[in-house]
């Protein structure tokens, strides 16, 4: 898909960032918003869970897993607990096999090493059938 | 004018190749570079800005918890660096990632005179990015004013 940016907005597909860096939340946020994808930010598992406790859903969630307070784990844990259906992507630095597999269990949809792309998310949006790649 | 745009674009195509070559950053900078649009023509100063405030706030952390021999707080030092590499990473700043990888290394091992030696690495390595990316943007600048456009610059 060399030079080629799909755009989703007219899915009206919503997505929360859920990270503790200020880089990578801008980046992230761009990455969603240059595919149309409209996108909240918050900074820890703790933020995620008070965010859909306040009423508020996505369709997508990318979710760190290192972040003071609550980590992407317990953050998906608990957002499971809590009956939220919506997929879930971790993405993250720490890519050993045991933390990935212990992410995974949390209740994840997808994975995608860091630093995101492009290619990385559309694979990610492809993966959770919110994007067929022609 | 012409010229001068011409001139003006393979200066700033040279720099940009030079810097991919010194190994200062990395494809993710490319990434990061297709993110600008029309309208967010400042994103990736305003990205790289991010980080290097980011770069000096955690550097300083990371001083203040290395200084004291005898009362080391290598949790704190191994957050910092996590942060670093992460936002690094991100922004494709490889010379800085490399010395994090290196950092992480010492933490692990509580090498207070290895994390205090990459400390400073990563301080200097930083700087420069700083001022080699601000000479970038200064030509992106010149580029523009004289009415020509940014160049595509692919490192592959």
């Amino acid at each position: 898909m060399a030079g080629e940016i799909p755009n989703l907005a007219e899915s009206k597909l919503t997505a929360l960032v859920v990270d503790d860096n200020l880089v990578n939340q801008m980046m992230h946020h761009k990455l969603l918003d240059r595919l149309g994808i409209r996108n909240d930010v918050v900074c820890n598992g703790q933020e995620a869970v008070d965010a859909h406790c306040s009423g508020r859903n996505y369709d997508l969630i990318l979710m760190d897993m290192e972040m003071p307070i609550m980590n992407g784990i317990q953050a998906t844990k608990r957002l499971r607990e809590m009956g939220i259906e919506s997929k879930i992507a971790g993405v993250t630095t720490r890519a050993e096999e045991e933390e990935r597999k212990e992410f995974m269990e949390a209740g994840l949809n997808d994975f995608q090493e860091k630093p995101l792309t492009i290619s990385k998310l559309v694979s990610i949006l492809h993966n959770l059938d919110f994007y067929v790649q022609t | 004018m012409n010229n001068v745009v011409a001139q003006l674009q393979r200066q700033f195509h040279d720099y940009l190749v030079s810097l991919y070559q010194q190994g200062f950053l990395d494809n993710q900078f490319s990434e990061l570079r297709k993110l600008q649009d029309d309208g967010t023509p400042d994103f990736v100063a305003e990205v790289v800005s991010l980080f290097f405030e980011d770069c000096s706030k955690l550097i300083n952390t990371m001083s203040r918890s290395l200084e004291r021999p005898e009362n080391v707080d290598f949790k704190q030092v191994d957050s910092g660096v996590h942060q670093l590499k992460g936002s690094s990473s991100s922004v494709g700043a490889r010379r800085v990632k490399n010395v994090c990888i290196s950092f992480k290394e010492c933490c692990d091992v509580q090498n207070r005179e290895g994390c205090i030696r990459c400390l400073q690495q990563v301080d200097y390595e930083y700087k420069m990015l700083k001022t080699k990316l601000q000479d970038l943007f200064n030509l992106e600048q010149q580029i523009l004013q004289a009415g020509g456009t940014i160049p595509q610059v692919d490192i592959n």
